[in-house]
């Protein structure tokens, strides 16, 4: 089961759809682990005789999968910084009538629409859907690390060291959700953690 | 388009300026350079902006949006290009008729409803006919960052061709004119098609001409964000009908040739406005109740607002029918 349903959450949360296929010249897709499913349900010959997948396994089996589908251009990432670099080359090289579709972990859909955006593609524009792991990306606002990953709340900053609030509160820029000390009155006084949407 | 500007007044802060120049250009546009009165500079304006000009024809106040087409960084002079509309209302046969060198005017603060998304990583303009004026200041605006831009401006003729020297002139590499009698047509879905990821286009000119780009560019997978127009709309007219103003405990008639704005103003009921294009969305109003069709003709409600019956904008729309009551 790779599907969540989020609870309600303030504004500032990001909000992700489903993906479908849309009328473009060139078709730009971005996945991690599980977001290969949502690729695959929309994955039609038309589509793919103009797509560009770019798919990070992060251990998860789909890989035969998705190459079967015969896109124009398939690449295989160890990782998401591994990857970045061919995002950015693929985006500074793209052409209006390019469409680009996000699908996996909030990480992932975040990291890459910020590329998307500096390339001068309107957020408004990206579709994405969320699939797997519910794990965010924080930035610790005391120190400015980002932790990857967060699966627990609180959770400790793994480059401060400090124990961290985990909130709604997400930026674009910075495509992470905002972490704050937990205990900054009561030192040493921390909830015990769980899981976020516990 | 973003949300209208959160004041709900009528009209912005008025500046009031001296004839600096009246240039004709062709048989049908008219340059007219404004100074502010007392010497002071303008307050500066981005590419894309208009001004609400103010006419006192006779016993008729005249207010018609027009954009601003000098040099942004200019504020000594704004100036305004004005195409003689004989079958018009009246408002641009005034300008061509009656104003002269040295007349002391009203125009209102720059709003800015077609501002260039600086986001963007290349501007592709198209104008037709006098849709050229905002983009005259957005080409200038441009110009003074290094702005990566190019026109295509399609006009009638050689000699309707307002401003095609200068632009040709400056910038013969970013500017391609194309002549209808020429049956010179521009290749949009070439032009279109190859764009860098980041173009944003922007269209100015007849309503025609502005819902192509929009198709053409949606076909081709542009999102609708990259893509930007302005049509001011001259309120039609239509068959007099009577609205009765609750607020303000009035009962009046929207003659022939008036708008439902310029009624209510008339009656000396103070209305909230901007464009008074249909374009910025300040002057919606509800209706308390209705019985009849309305002529909606505004770009700023949407379908399901325009069939609901409940918001009406008075500076284009009409109403048709045996009573009309709104919250004014």
């Amino acid at each position: 089961m790779s599907k969540f349903e989020f609870p309600p959450a303030i504004k500032s949360r990001p909000v992700y759809g489903t993906l479908e296929a849309r009328t473009g010249k060139h078709h730009l897709m971005i996945a991690d682990a599980e977001g290969a499913e949502a690729i695959l349900e929309i994955a039609t010959p038309e589509l793919m005789a103009k797509s560009h997948i770019i798919y990070i396994p992060k251990g998860a089996d789909y890989g035969d999968k998705l190459r079967a589908l015969q896109p124009a251009q398939y690449y295989e990432g160890p990782s998401y910084a591994a990857s970045v670099q061919r995002i950015r080359h693929v985006l500074a090289n793209a052409h209006m009538g390019l469409q680009i579709y996000l699908t996996g972990t909030e990480g992932l859909m975040g990291q890459a629409q910020n590329e998307a955006m500096q390339a001068g593609f309107p957020h408004t524009a990206i579709q994405t859907e969320h699939r797997g792991s519910v794990a965010r990306r924080m930035q610790c606002v005391h120190c400015k690390g980002i932790t990857e990953e967060v699966e627990t709340d609180p959770f400790v900053c793994s480059h401060c060291g400090l124990n961290l609030f985990v909130r709604d509160h997400y930026s674009r820029r910075l495509a992470a959700y905002q972490g704050v000390c937990i205990d900054a009155e009561d030192p040493g006084n921390v909830p015990e953690p769980k899981g976020i949407y516990e | 388009m973003s949300a209208a500007p959160q004041k709900a007044k009528a009209g912005a802060e008025k500046i009031e300026v001296i004839v600096k120049a009246v240039v004709p250009l062709n048989d049908l546009v008219t340059r007219f350079e404004f100074e502010r009165r007392g010497g002071a500079l303008f307050p500066p304006f981005s590419g894309g902006a208009h001004t609400v000009v103010e006419m006192q024809d006779g016993e008729r106040t005249r207010l018609n949006p027009y954009s601003l087409m000098s040099d942004p960084s200019d504020r000594t002079t704004y100036a305004i290009s004005v195409r003689r509309d004989d079958e018009g209302r009246g408002g641009s046969l005034f300008l061509h008729n009656h104003v002269k060198v040295g007349d002391v005017m009203t125009i209102t603060f720059p709003v800015n409803l077609f501002s260039l998304d600086l986001r963007a990583k290349k501007h592709l303009f198209f104008a037709g006919g006098i849709g050229i004026t905002p983009f005259m200041a957005m080409i200038e605006q441009l110009e003074h960052m290094n702005g990566n831009w190019e026109l295509h401006y399609a006009c009638r003729s050689e000699s309707l061709g307002t401003y095609v020297d200068v632009l040709s002139y400056k910038y013969p590499n970013k500017v391609h004119v194309y002549y209808d009698d020429q049956k010179q047509a521009i290749a949009l879905e070439d032009l279109l098609d190859g764009q860098p990821l980041g173009t944003n286009a922007y269209v100015c000119g007849p309503k025609g001409m502005i819902d192509w780009v929009h198709a053409t560019a949606s076909a081709a997978g542009w999102p609708d964000a990259n893509v930007h127009s302005e049509e001011f709309l001259a309120p039609a007219p239509g068959e007099p009908f009577e609205v009765r103003l609750c607020q303000s405990d009035k009962t009046i008639t929207v003659g022939e040739h008036e708008s439902l704005l310029e009624a209510i103003e008339r009656a000396g009921v103070e209305a909230p406005f901007l464009c008074r294009g249909g374009s910025c969305g300040q002057c919606e109003t509800d209706v308390v109740s209705y019985d009849g069709d309305f002529v909606h003709r505004d770009h700023w409600l949407d379908d399901e607002e325009h069939a609901s019956g409940k918001k009406i904008m008075p500076c284009v729309s009409r109403f048709v029918g045996k009573q009309l009551e709104l919250d004014r």
